[in-house]
């Protein structure tokens, strides 16, 4: 099965050998994916039989909508990424796996991240074989949304220019209350920088949902979403 | 116009003291004088003030004593907000920003003197000026109807008791009876807003005036998320809502206030609520001020600077700027790159180069909310739009209900921004 798929994915590659190889290396070793995924199961089932935990069951993720299971109980972050429409086709639960707050900004999932990508693409391996018809997995759905959050360290090292970020914020205190309020619209006064730069960044390539916020991020240069965090992680 | 000529009254010893002395900037700072306290002119205020901590002496001129947000003044047309939560008051400009609110009416402006002068007989120099004057009516653009109509036929598109009428007006509707709206041609405030009102109206009927009719007489081919509105009226207030767009004469109206008759292109309609929404210009002081083209004032956008005066900037609903519509978020958006350009100029602070954006909200039905937005930059010709999005029609009630309750969060949010 697993050698069908990766042939069909070379044959649909365009030219460029990297893309293939890029493309190949995301469908993962499942075995090795079931290892990994026992850093999850304290939390998580998956399986025949699968029940709400601390998280929510991971059966039929591929496909699902964010916090779309009707008896369980999520985060307000959560419940926003649902209303928003965030969908968990391959590039979102790669996203999340890498770092769940810089997709989901406040999830209650309290987990660093995988950071090897190739750890990432094991363990979707596995939760795809719990998902029957999967959507959007890189054979049958390429698609043109970059994957990762993964920012280059040069990027997450720009030292915000606070007296811009000044400035711009001006833009976002139209909605965002500079008292951190987060009634209807979310509080981004005070966070961590590098979360606060994660997030942008992920709306500008539109791995975030919200059509607002993917404008708003979409001009903004790396120096100016540095300035931003700067500001805002220091708004009293 | 209606408005009485108060006498100023200053909201602190320093205002009292500045218009005592009124030739010179009081303690020898630059004094900024922000016309009109509406969504751009008191967001201009707040600004200058807090940005400059005490650098720019801000005087805001503005006649009421509470400004009344048209924004969602159609939520309470509909039952969703009192009149109350749309007021705004000037106390913490005031007390918290170091604003000087003067309450009076500018009647000229002298640019060569740079002064404007108040109803009440005061004068005010100025360094810099900021118009944020809002709209005025273009007369005679609906045959039959003028403001001494107003009374009888609400615009209610400046809000306060205007709408407060328009509200008393549809709940003492006749069961089955009729609600003409007289539609404005572009530009107008808001885009959405005619259409918007229209769903909060159906609203009302729908829960306490199931037979009534609503008719609207458009001069417009189409206008701004029609297709989301229509969808809207179609499942939540099928067959109450009929418009009659150029093609079957709805530009072409007169209206007769004594009669409560409408003729559009010939045809008598007998109303009990007649809401005329007329063409609109600048507010009238400038084109006192001899700063308007046409009915705009021309402005570059990278400051918002008059392209007539270098020591006035016009923001809002007044400005020729380019591709912004006219709403609150623009105007609150425009007033930030002013007070930025204005700060850069007086105080020698750093300028950046401007950024605008707006979002407009409308709610159609309870929990079903849309919105249409852009980005904005500027070009030597105008302010030009480089990115949008719109709503789409089909989307589910989950994401509907989240853009309506993100559009009560930025109510919240941009009043804050403007008030304090
Ligand atoms: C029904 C309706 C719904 C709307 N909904 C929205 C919405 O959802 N979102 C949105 O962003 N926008 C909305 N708008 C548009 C928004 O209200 C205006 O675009 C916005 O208020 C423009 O700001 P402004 O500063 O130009 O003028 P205004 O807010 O009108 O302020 C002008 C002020 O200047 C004062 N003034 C005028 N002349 C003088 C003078 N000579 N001397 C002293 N003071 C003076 C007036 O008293 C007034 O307070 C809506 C408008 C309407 C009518």
């Amino acid at each position: 099965m697993k050698a069908r798929l990766l042939a069909l994915c070379i044959a649909l590659a365009p030219p460029g050998a990297a893309h293939a190889e890029d493309q190949a290396e995301r469908l993962g070793d499942a075995a090795r994916g079931a290892e990994i995924f026992g850093l999850c199961k304290g939390c998580h089932q998956i399986g025949p039989g699968a029940r709400n935990r601390i998280g929510p069951h991971l059966n039929e993720i591929f496909g699902r909508r964010a916090g779309a299971i009707e008896d369980f109980s999520y985060s307000k972050a959560m419940d926003r990424a649902f209303s928003d429409g965030l969908v968990w086709d391959y590039d979102r639960l790669d996203a999340y796996l890498e770092n769940p707050r810089a997709l989901v900004s406040g999830t209650r999932m309290s987990f660093r991240g995988l950071a090897n990508p190739q750890d990432r693409h094991d363990v979707l391996a596995y939760l795809r074989d719990f998902t029957a018809s999967p959507q959007d997995i890189p054979e049958s759905a390429p698609t043109a949304l970059p994957r990762e959050v993964a920012l280059p360290p040069e990027v997450l090292a720009i030292v915000g220019d606070a007296d811009y970020g000044a400035y711009l914020a001006s833009e976002c205190l139209t909605c965002h209350q500079q008292d951190g309020s987060d009634a209807g619209i979310p509080s981004i006064t005070r966070w961590p920088v590098e979360d606060f730069v994660v997030a942008m960044h992920a709306y500008k390539r539109k791995l975030r949902p919200h059509p607002v916020m993917q404008m708003m991020a979409g001009r903004l240069s790396d120096e100016e979403i540095a300035a931003l965090a700067a500001y805002f992680r220091n708004l009293e | 116009m209606r408005w009485n000529r108060r006498v100023f009254m200053g909201t602190g010893a320093a205002a009292a003291a500045a218009l005592s002395a009124p030739m010179l900037g009081a303690q020898g700072r630059p004094r900024v004088v922000v016309v009109g306290g509406g969504a751009g002119g008191a967001t201009a205020a707040r600004y200058l003030a807090k940005d400059s901590q005490g650098g720019i002496e801000v005087m805001l001129v503005e006649p009421t004593r509470s400004y009344y947000t048209c924004f969602f003044s159609n939520l309470y047309l509909g039952g969703f907000r009192t009149l109350d939560s749309l007021a705004h008051g000037y106390g913490t400009l005031a007390a918290g920003y170091g604003v000087n609110v003067v309450h009076d009416w500018v009647i000229g402006v002298d640019r060569d003197a740079r002064t404007v002068h108040l109803a009440g007989g005061a004068s005010l120099p100025y360094d810099k000026l900021v118009l944020s004057p809002g709209i005025d009516f273009v007369e005679g653009a609906v045959p039959g109807w003028d403001l001494s109509a107003q009374d009888v036929m609400p615009h209610a598109y400046k809000a306060g008791t205007q709408t407060a009428l328009l509200k008393a007006q549809i709940e003492a509707m006749p069961q089955g009876g009729t609600y003409v709206m007289v539609a404005p041609p572009n530009p107008y405030r808001c885009p959405p807003g005619p259409y918007e009102r229209i769903s909060m109206v159906a609203h009302h009927f729908k829960t306490h005036n199931p037979t009534a009719k609503i008719l609207i007489a458009d001069p417009k081919p189409g206008f701004s998320k029609q297709a989301l509105f229509e969808e809207g009226w179609e499942r939540h207030y099928q067959g109450m809502v009929e418009r009659l767009g150029p093609d079957f004469g709805g530009g072409n109206v007169r209206v007769d206030p004594a009669g409560m008759e409408v003729d559009i292109d010939g045809e008598l309609v007998k109303a009990d609520v007649v809401n005329v929404i007329p063409a609109q210009k600048a507010g009238h002081i400038c084109a006192a001020a001899g700063l308007t083209e046409g009915n705009w004032a021309p402005v570059d956008g990278h400051s918002m600077v008059s392209r007539m005066d270098p020591d006035i900037h016009i923001l809002g609903d007044a400005s020729a700027q380019g591709d912004m519509p006219k709403s609150g978020f623009s105007a609150n958006s425009q007033a930030k790159v002013a007070a930025m350009a204005i700060r850069g100029a007086l105080t020698g602070s750093r300028v950046f180069p401007a950024k605008y954006s707006n979002t407009c909200w409308s709610l159609i039905a309870p929990e079903d909310g849309v919105k249409v937005g852009a980005a904005y930059e500027p070009t030597e010709e105008k302010i030009a739009s480089v990115s949008s999005f719109v709503s789409q029609t089909g989307e589910d009630t989950a994401l509907r209900k989240a853009t309506y309750e993100e559009s009560l969060g930025w109510y919240d949010g941009i009043t804050a921004d403007m008030f304090g």
